[in-house]
């Protein structure tokens, strides 16, 4: 502490009789104003503690006279939102499906709430891109269990596929091994042939005309003359390069073996129809679509 | 510098006050040429400031014709003949840069000329003074009116109302203006004036009365003393050459008054230019005294050099006993040397290069930029998609921009991949695998582009694609690069 308040004979200012090192710190007042701006933002702290939540208590906090919070806050905002966004929403879903995609401000629209809501509801499954998983289709590819037109893609939103809904999407493959309809060596027979159908490479000395005999005698009726497939089942084409739960040997044997019926919910009362509408133009405009 | 100050009588108080109040400055009316170059000065920087709104620029039907204007709901900014979008924004650093070495020069010249002729601080305290001085009168009846506390007549309520008025008015015209940067102007006046105009103009409108009054009519030099960082950093760049308000201490000292500097000249004595007539401080805007040399206070403004010289001129001495001059001279005067100025020298013609450099530069950019851009970004997640028949397919976001200020036919091609198809989502083409899309005037417009390719011709794991834009009427092209992915 300073013992005594020196004069500076240079500046004939007095000190405050602190010293650094042989360095003497002035007396210099700060001006009036100054020193009241100061007081004034001391007095608008306390003012702010009164009016504003605050103190931090045990288990919660002083909620201020104004009674605000973020929360609140943030409630009104999301409320204002829909209100702002009210109006395009309406025009979304009075809107033709088939016309959207022609108006670049109604598409613009749609991507842009399809990819939220899509974002939030099917990239659990179908992934952030969409771009799918083992027996979770890619939506950004041309391939479609159900049918890839704008409709189509809708339908299978609003219902799902074997979700319980009346309107869903059902039938499912049959357990060909475990039901007892195909021996082992009949399946494995078979899946080599679904193999060749692709182009893709058969083992050694497998018999073409057995597995020819056993598709047509088992899954023309779904799967259709010669693998094309049947969307109305949702009977995957077996001809393309494409597969949903993999094209090798041993997984096409679990495939016929145990069958496959993969489950999509059905969105509807769950998404406002706009919404079920702007997520089916996402869909399509990912690049698939028919 | 003056070093033979003599040692100043202080009372010493042991504690010490915890504040100093403010020392009321009472600049005194001066006439000279330093105050006729501020004049001058004023009545343009304000000219420019109040009238530049209301200059109009024709650029066509559909867009604003206002010279000068900031259009922040639309992302743009007009000004004559340029237009800048957002991403452009680095126009204002390399403007920034021009601005401080333009400083930079300006002080190795003529020192804080910024500081006493043009910062908008001392133009609007300036004028302020010009209406205290026209209400209230000069520095005598002012400090007099000032002093004679607890007696306030009617006259006196009546001026200082008018004066407050007055100062009012040129504050809210101050914050009326800046308004009309961000608006078309002749509208927003008429909004204004109707109570149409937006709250967000009201309330700058308040904010810069508000700061134009307390700054100029009452925080004044403590501005330039307290809250501007200017002078610390101005000071430092100052060198030895830069002309500065200086008191020719040389010529000056000893100071004695008139009467006895004539009797001691008649003796044959030596004595300074100086008569300790005060004048020098009594015009001074921040209250200081020249003659104890360069300081912080010094705004530099040249009143003092105005007011030296009146006196100089009446009792028949030479003038510019203050005037702009540095200590180099001082010193080669008092050995007897004729002065020298240099202002060529290596730190200007730096600075100068430097500014010519940059500006060059800008311009540059300016007169090449691409009225037609475009940016891609390829699609993340997937980076590509195998389709049924076994070709690949990747998706990119493009983002096409028309600077022109009429609508634009596109035609989007592509070199890439062997073989390779384009569609973008939404957009039926005539020509098949030639897109093409009408580009807003003045407008971006981002798309969805599909670049389909057969694998078996594209072995390699990424190939480089180039997205090509074409304006079909102009023929001008942009381009941009990305990859091709397989999966």
């Amino acid at each position: 502490m300073a013992d005594h308040n020196d004069l500076d004979h240079v500046t004939g200012k007095t000190t405050t009789g602190h010293e650094w090192d042989g360095i003497k710190e002035l007396n210099t007042p700060l001006p009036r104003w100054w020193v009241i701006t100061f007081y004034l933002t001391i007095v608008w702290a306390v003012g702010y503690w009164i009016v504003y939540p605050a103190w931090p208590m045990l288990w919660s906090n002083t909620t201020g006279l104004l009674h605000y919070s973020s929360r609140a806050d943030v409630a009104v905002e999301l409320a204002n939102l829909e209100m702002i966004r009210g109006d395009r929403m309406v025009a979304l879903g009075a809107a033709p499906l088939a016309d959207i995609e022609k108006d670049p401000a109604l598409l613009a629209l749609a991507r842009a709430r399809g990819k939220t809501v899509f974002g939030d509801n099917c990239a659990p499954c179908h992934g952030s891109g969409a771009a799918g998983a083992k027996g979770y289709p890619n939506l950004n590819d041309d391939d479609w269990l159900w049918g890839g037109t704008l409709d189509q893609i809708m339908q299978t939103i609003q219902f799902g596929a074997r979700s319980g809904h009346t309107k869903a999407h059902e039938s499912a493959m049959l357990a060909f091994g475990k039901e007892g309809v195909l021996k082992k060596e009949q399946i494995v027979t078979v899946a080599n042939y679904v193999r060749s159908l692709s182009g893709l490479s058969t083992s050694q000395g497998y018999d073409a005309a057995a597995g020819a005999k056993i598709f047509a005698d088992n899954c023309v009726a779904c799967h259709g003359d010669g693998g094309k497939g049947n969307q109305e089942l949702g009977a995957p084409n077996l001809t393309d390069k494409i597969w949903l739960y993999g094209s090798d040997e041993a997984t096409l044997i679990e495939t016929i073996t145990n069958g496959r019926g993969g489950v999509m919910p059905a969105w509807v009362g769950r998404l406002d129809p706009p919404t079920i509408k702007a997520l089916a133009v996402y869909v399509h405009s990912l690049g698939g679509g028919k | 510098m003056n070093t033979t100050a003599p040692p100043i009588e202080v009372e010493i108080d042991d504690y010490g006050p915890l504040y100093a109040a403010r020392k009321k400055v009472y600049p005194q009316s001066v006439s000279g040429t330093f105050r006729r170059i501020k004049w001058g000065l004023m009545a343009f920087c304000l000219g420019v400031y109040y009238l530049l709104p209301f200059v109009r620029w024709h650029r066509g039907l559909g867009a604003p014709d206002q010279a000068v204007l900031v259009d922040l709901p639309n992302s743009r900014f007009y000004f004559f003949f340029i237009e800048l979008w957002p991403q452009e924004v680095y126009y204002f650093t390399g403007l920034l840069i021009v601005a401080a070495i333009t400083l930079f020069l300006m002080n190795s010249i003529g020192g804080r000329i910024w500081c006493g002729y043009l910062c908008p601080q001392t133009v609007w305290t300036d004028l302020f003074y010009a209406v205290e001085r026209m209400v209230e009168g000069d520095r005598r009846e002012r400090m007099k009116k000032d002093a004679a506390k607890g007696t306030l007549k009617l006259q006196r309520f009546a001026e200082i109302t008018l004066k407050h008025s007055i100062w009012l008015m040129i504050a809210w015209w101050t914050g009326g203006a800046w308004v009309l940067y961000f608006n078309d102007a002749p509208t927003l006046v008429k909004q204004l004036v109707t109570f149409q105009a937006p709250m967000l103009a009201y309330i700058w409108i308040g904010i810069l009365t508000t700061t134009t009054y307390l700054l100029a009519g009452f925080m004044r030099e403590q501005v330039c003393v307290y809250m501007c960082p200017w002078p610390r950093i101005q000071a430092a760049l100052t060198d030895e050459w830069a002309l500065n308000v200086t008191y020719k201490y040389d010529r000056g000292e000893t100071r004695t008054s008139l009467k006895k500097a004539n009797e001691l000249r008649a003796l044959g004595k030596a004595v300074g230019d100086c008569v300790d007539c005060y004048q020098c401080v009594a015009v001074c805007p921040t209250g200081i005294d020249i003659r104890d040399g360069a300081q912080l206070d010094c705004i530099q403004c040249g009143l003092c050099i105005d007011a030296c010289d009146t006196v100089m001129k009446k009792i028949g001495r030479e003038t510019r006993l203050i005037g702009y001059d540095n200590d180099i001279n001082i010193q080669r005067r008092q050995a007897g040397k004729p002065p020298i100025y240099r202002i060529v020298r290596p730190r200007t013609i730096v600075y100068s290069a430097l500014i010519a450099t940059v500006g060059a530069i800008m311009l540059y950019a300016l007169l090449t930029r691409s009225l037609l851009d475009v940016n891609v970004l390829h699609d993340r997640n997937p980076v590509a998609v195998k389709l049924s028949d076994g070709s690949i397919r990747n998706a990119y976001t493009v983002r096409l921009l028309n600077k022109r200020g009429f609508d634009r036919v596109i035609a989007i091609d592509i070199d890439g991949p062997a073989n390779a198809t384009v569609h973008v989502v939404g957009v039926d083409s005539v020509t098949p695998d030639r897109p093409m899309i009408v580009l807003g005037r003045d407008q971006t417009t981002e798309l969805r582009l599909l670049v389909t390719a057969p694998s078996e011709n594209n072995p390699e794991k990424s190939i480089p694609v180039r997205f090509r834009v074409t304006d079909i009427g102009l023929g001008e092209v942009a381009s941009a690069t990305d990859n091709f992915v397989t999966p």
